[in-house]
């Protein structure tokens, strides 16, 4: 059976070629949909392949775990709604990270058992033992094992902060100082089991201090700051994989990962700047804890009732739309696509507005929308559609809060300052659809709600948009 | 096992086909792309299959089986999920103008 392992290296090959080219694929709106497949057939024959490796132990066990892994992430994956997604990713990124630590944890405890067989045996087995890994090996595996603690722990803390299970930012003084001196000791601890001085309690305090550093350095990061951080931590999950595959000699794991870790890099890095942040400050400045006095903002917010609305817009020349994430949670963007096409049957110019970080990620206002069936050409970008606003008639804001706040640009002493943002206030009316009168995701005060040419339409986002549309039907009639 | 300088030009590489991949990705697809990337780490599951495949004592397995439960849900999950974002890009096709009202059944 030698054809066998040169077999399985060929499956690992293609694995890892089909993984890049799924992925290249997927950097296209285009091919997008079929790069995924591409990469779903190289995942299938890697894990297909590696159950035929030779000297594989516990094969039912492997196989329970993997089916009953599999068809528990299928079955939520499949049911999550799609406002969701964000927080889904962090989850199975933070398995990933935690497999990865799993893997450095055995290699790590069966290091320790051969250290121990090898001294008993007098240095000389007299039972054949398995080679205990190399210095380099050892020192990857470990590595790799920090890593995808901090990764694993890091981005639970993320899913549980997007699900809104902790709201509150958890904030402390001489946190730095206490976050730092908790990676020091990790990377201590790490350094004795890479120079040889594993034991179990050991490697037990090891994965303690790692999971903790994951913890405390998520749990001070605020909500708005949270796609940057997973971006992050899907990044560390690929570098993680790739170490664990080079002690593990396993060349798919060191290409996938890497490829991960490369891409992942770059994305948080360009996720980052469409927020005008950078990512040190995102992970060590806690966001909303700017200093300095915020501006008082003057005036008072200016409702407007749906009818009013509804007539402004239908007798308008360009109306702009911009959705924000309060739009995806009412699960309203159906209702505003039917209520666009009213509009557009009207004859007014309908434009969808999309900030770059509007929803939760970039991009995943896009897909909201798409899902609606909003077509491609009506959706513009900030910077495409920023110098339109000055002939919109009526920019209509549902669900959106800091992407169109001018303190970004007025206020130094606001945390946002700095950020772009879309220039709805240059056009001649804006109606900010919102469900109370309440700061937004980031807490921050919004001067636009308070503007004179600004109307508050007060209401649940699908409700809301909901009687526009009855308004605008009765129009018609 | 790999020899360390032949890993270490795979590691190179393989970092800037990653960074050559992503360099020109339109914003709209990036979050798409994080879930894809997400999935393709999920190559994790071979790794923890291996580790538990040569596990001996009851904790080490423990700690692979845990590692193979983690990984599967990665890799699954990530695909589930990144697939279905990628299917609303269908409506992005020429015919897009017609509306189409598939709701999301929460």
């Amino acid at each position: 059976m030698n054809w066998l392992p040169s077999l399985i290296k060929a499956c690992y090959f293609l694995a890892a070629l089909l993984f890049i080219l799924g992925l290249k694929r997927m950097s296209s709106p285009r091919t997008a949909r079929g790069g995924i497949v591409w990469a779903g057939y190289g995942m299938l024959l890697a894990v297909l392949a590696t159950f035929f490796l030779p000297g594989l132990y516990n094969v039912g066990l492997i196989a329970a775990a993997v089916l009953i892994g599999v068809s528990a992430a299928w079955w939520t994956g499949k049911r999550v709604a799609m406002t969701a997604m964000p927080q889904m990713v962090a989850l199975y990124n933070g398995m990933g990270g935690g497999a990865a630590a799993a893997i450095g944890a055995v290699e790590l405890i069966g290091y320790v058992r051969e250290l121990a067989l090898l001294q008993s045996a007098g240095g000389s087995p007299a039972i054949p033992v398995v080679v205990p890994l190399a210095p380099v090996e050892l020192a990857l595996g470990v590595l790799g094992a920090l890593i995808g603690a901090v990764s694993f722990s890091g981005s639970l803390i993320a899913f549980a902060k997007l699900q809104g299970w902790l709201d509150k930012r958890f904030v402390f003084p001489a946190q730095r100082a206490v976050n730092l001196l908790l990676l020091a000791a990790a990377v201590l601890l790490g350094v004795l089991l890479a120079s040889g001085h594993a034991s179990l309690p050991l490697i037990a305090a090891f994965f303690v201090l790692a999971l903790l550093f994951g913890l405390m350095m998520t749990l001070p990061i605020g909500g708005a700051d949270m796609p940057v951080v997973i971006s992050l931590y899907n990044a560390l999950t690929g570098l993680a994989v790739a170490f664990e595959g080079f002690v593990l000699g396993n060349e798919a794991m060191i290409i996938a990962g890497t490829v991960v870790g490369a891409a992942g890099t770059l994305l948080t890095q360009l996720m980052a700047k469409a927020m005008n942040r950078s990512i040190g400050n995102v992970l060590f400045g806690s966001f909303g804890a700017a200093g300095g006095e915020a501006q008082a903002i003057e005036g008072a917010q200016k409702p407007i009732e749906a009818s009013d609305a509804a007539v402004m817009m239908a007798y308008a020349e360009r109306v702009v739309i911009v959705p924000g994430y309060g739009l995806a949670v009412a699960q309203a963007q159906h209702k505003v696509w039917e209520f666009a096409q009213l509009l557009i049957k009207r004859g007014v110019k309908v434009k969808f507005a999309i900030h770059p970080v509007a929803g939760r990620m970039p991009g995943h206002m896009n897909v909201l929308l798409a899902e609606a069936g909003v077509p491609y050409d009506l959706i513009a970008d900030m910077d495409d559609i920023n110098p339109e606003f000055a002939v919109t008639d009526v920019a209509l804001v549902i669900g959106a809060n800091d992407v169109v706040n001018p303190l970004a640009r007025t206020d130094p002493a606001s945390p946002i300052y700095g950020m772009p943002i879309l220039d709805v206030g240059d056009s001649r009316h804006v109606i900010v659809v919102k469900r109370g009168k309440g700061t937004g995701f980031a807490g921050i005060e919004n001067a636009l709600f308070y503007a004179d040419n600004t109307r508050m339409l007060y209401g649940d986002g699908q409700a809301a948009v909901g009687q526009l549309v009855n308004e605008l039907k009765t129009l018609d009639d | 096992m790999i020899d360390g300088f032949l890993a270490l030009y795979i590691f190179m590489l393989a970092a800037f086909t990653g960074y050559e991949i992503i360099a020109r990705v339109p914003v709209i697809l990036h979050t798409p792309l994080m879930s894809g990337s997400n999935f393709v780490h999920g190559i994790v599951l071979v790794g923890a299959m291996i580790a538990l495949g040569h596990a001996q004592t009851p904790f080490e397995m423990t700690v692979g089986f845990l590692g193979v439960l983690l990984g599967a849900g990665n890799a699954a999950g990530g695909y589930v999920v990144t697939e279905r974002m990628l299917e609303m890009f269908k409506s992005s096709k020429p015919d897009a103008g017609k509306p189409n009202a598939s709701r999301e059944t929460k």
